[in-house]
């Protein structure tokens, strides 16, 4: 089967199944509401401001919304520095991009910053310069030896992770008490219905950092070959890298912005289409959109129905799929390489 | 001329401790549908001039010309679709298949498109047929031997349909029966598919074998470039290489053969060692 048929049917099926995936999300939560009345709601019958209305319309079409977004962002975003650090273990929560990140939130926030759509961009605004600043120092202590090392780099990404850890610990332990609760709630990585305004946002940010990926995963694909060789074949070497960088930073900040640092997405999603498609960057990027859409709406009804009428973080879930996984994959896989 | 260096330079920057390593004014050309040979002993330059052909590095004086015109104005792929490279070594922990890797050659002949068109796959196909590697093409390339891997990176090169073939040390790492594998290998696509290769090798014997013309490189600058059997000459190789060879041009051997002149060596280090020890006491 030629790569674009393959390509195509492994798309069709994943978008089949993540509509499947957010249908189900709409009838499952913590208010009991009748599969009817959902569906009443969903087609314009329920009245303006009943309770089913508002909850299943408000609160979680929206938040799966945001759930497929950031599952999708992160995943390519994991897909993006794999590529480009040329070692399948990145990711943004490993390398400590996505603590940066949290970091420039934590900052916007401290200084009032909240999700009206112009200030949800300051936000973006801050995670971003927060994840630059992560991987600028990342790059800066991992590349003391010859080359990248996959060894040093994650070493460097923890180092990086635990500075901004403790860095965040400080900003919140100066802010107002009665802020302090929403900020822990997100630091945990936690999916909430955002406005409508942020939420478009948030969804052309992705599309840019998706659209900057993307478009050049076949000359991803060339740099497997070794940044010399891949001049040598014709690849814009130093432009493609940073494209991809800024891309996946774009993904991580955004995602962080709106939904907090949730980690291991980037980690457990290309990795399982890898096993069923191959190291096709033109396969993985787009199929880890939308799986990464499916597996964090997942994770996210688990963790909203787990322990209700409480609701869990969608970050621990992922953690507690997510660290496993990573040991696996460093026990079997890659031990050749340590 | 297919390519061409005038006085060609380069300098790597100076940072730190580090040796600056230099070509200086280096020139050759190497004709439509020559083999060309570029020897000499390790950091002679040989690899520098490979990057500079490939625009990896730029030259800090003089020139270099493909097919008449300035290196420096023909752009990455442009530049990609004429010369094609076989690197020094193969990458490892690569995954990819030895398909998809051939496949890659084509990039070049259109960046801009997602996936490869019907006309890739088939020169893809025909570019693995030539270096007989077509049975492998659904194997991950990291289960390939050295010389399977060598032949898929040839292929890849092929598949670029470039007008210059540069191999950089295509039999290092291999044991004898590639080495001739390799040999045989390049003959049959210069004379077949008349194409124009540039060897860069410090195998002398592999060089002489297959080799139109030489150029001998010694600390950066051209030592001798000219026919196998005036380049390869007792004193000029023993000045370059820092030790005695023997070279066997008699009647029947064909090309020149070098030899190491093992006894003339070991005279000249136990002669060396008894100084150090003089001086030590």
């Amino acid at each position: 089967m030629s790569p674009s048929r393959r390509l195509l049917l492994v798309l069709v099926t994943l978008s089949a199944a993540l509509l499947l995936a957010a249908g189900g999300a709409l009838f499952v939560g913590s208010a009991s509401i009748s599969p009817s009345a959902v569906l009443a709601a969903v087609s314009g019958r329920a009245a303006p401001e009943s309770v089913e209305r508002v909850v299943t319309l408000a609160i979680r079409l929206p938040r799966i919304a945001v759930a497929a977004l950031a599952g999708g962002a992160l995943a390519v975003a994991g897909v993006g520095f794999q590529a480009l650090t040329r070692n399948p273990l990145a990711e943004p929560s490993v390398l400590g991009i996505s603590g940066g990140a949290a970091f420039g939130v934590v900052i916007g926030q401290s200084l009032g910053l909240g999700l009206t759509l112009a200030e949800a961009a300051g936000l973006t605004g801050f995670a971003f310069a927060g994840a630059l600043l992560a991987a600028a120092a990342v790059y800066f202590i991992a590349a003391v030896g010859p080359g990248l090392s996959i060894q040093t780099l994650l070493l460097a990404g923890v180092i990086v992770g635990i500075f901004f850890s403790a860095a965040i610990t400080v900003v919140i332990s100066l802010m107002d008490f009665n802020r302090l609760g929403g900020v822990v709630h997100w630091l945990l990585g936690n999916l909430a219905p955002i406005p409508p305004g942020a939420l478009v946002l948030f969804a052309l940010l992705a599309a840019i950092g998706f659209w900057l990926i993307v478009s050049h995963a076949r000359a991803l694909n060339l740099l497997a070959l070794g940044e010399e060789a891949a001049v040598q074949l014709g690849v814009r070497a130093q432009r493609l890298k940073l494209t991809i960088f800024a891309g996946a930073a774009l993904l991580t900040a955004s995602v962080v912005a709106f939904a907090g640092p949730i980690g291991f997405v980037g980690l457990i999603v290309p990795h399982a289409l890898r096993m069923l498609l191959g190291s096709d960057n033109r396969l993985l990027v787009p199929t880890s959109f939308v799986g990464g859409a499916i597996f964090l709406l997942l994770a996210d009804t688990v963790a909203r129905n787990v322990v209700a009428p409480a609701e869990l973080a969608v970050g621990v879930i992922t953690s507690f799929c997510g660290a496993p996984f990573f040991i696996y994959l460093l026990r079997t896989r890659y031990r050749a390489n340590l | 001329m297919l390519a061409e260096f005038r006085n060609v330079s380069f300098a790597y920057p100076a940072n730190g401790r580090q040796r600056s390593f230099a070509l200086s004014e280096v020139s050759f050309g190497i004709g439509q549908g020559e083999i060309v040979g570029v020897i000499g002993p390790n950091s002679a330059g040989k690899t520098t001039l490979t990057r500079l052909l490939t625009r990896v590095i730029e030259p800090t004086g003089g020139e270099i010309f493909l097919e008449g015109a300035p290196l420096r104005g023909i752009g990455r792929a442009e530049l990609a679709r004429r010369v094609g490279v076989v690197p020094q070594g193969a990458p490892s922990q690569f995954p990819f298949t030895v398909g998809e890797l051939v496949l890659m050659g084509r990039y070049p002949h259109g960046p801009g498109r997602y996936f490869e068109s019907p006309r890739d796959r088939a020169l893809a196909q025909e570019a693995m047929a030539a270096t007989s590697v077509l049975e492998l093409a659904e194997l991950p390339f990291d289960d390939l031997s050295g010389g399977e891997r060598q032949r898929a990176m040839i292929a890849r090169a092929l598949a670029q349909e470039p007008r210059l073939l540069v191999l950089d040390e295509p039999t290092a790492h291999l044991d004898l029966r590639y080495q001739a594998e390799a040999a045989a290998l390049m003959r049959r696509l210069n004379q077949e598919r008349g194409m124009t290769i540039m060897l860069v090798s410090h195998d002398l014997n592999l060089a002489a074998e297959v080799c139109d013309r030489l150029l001998l490189l010694s600390g950066g600058c051209a030592a001798a470039l000219g026919a196998p059997e005036a380049v390869l000459e007792e004193t000029l190789l023993a000045s370059v290489f820092g030790c005695e060879v023997i070279v066997d041009k008699s009647e029947g051997v064909g090309r020149p053969v070098i030899r190491l002149a093992w006894r003339a060596r070991a005279t000249t280090r136990a002669g060396r060692g008894g100084g150090e020890s003089g001086s030590r006491a």
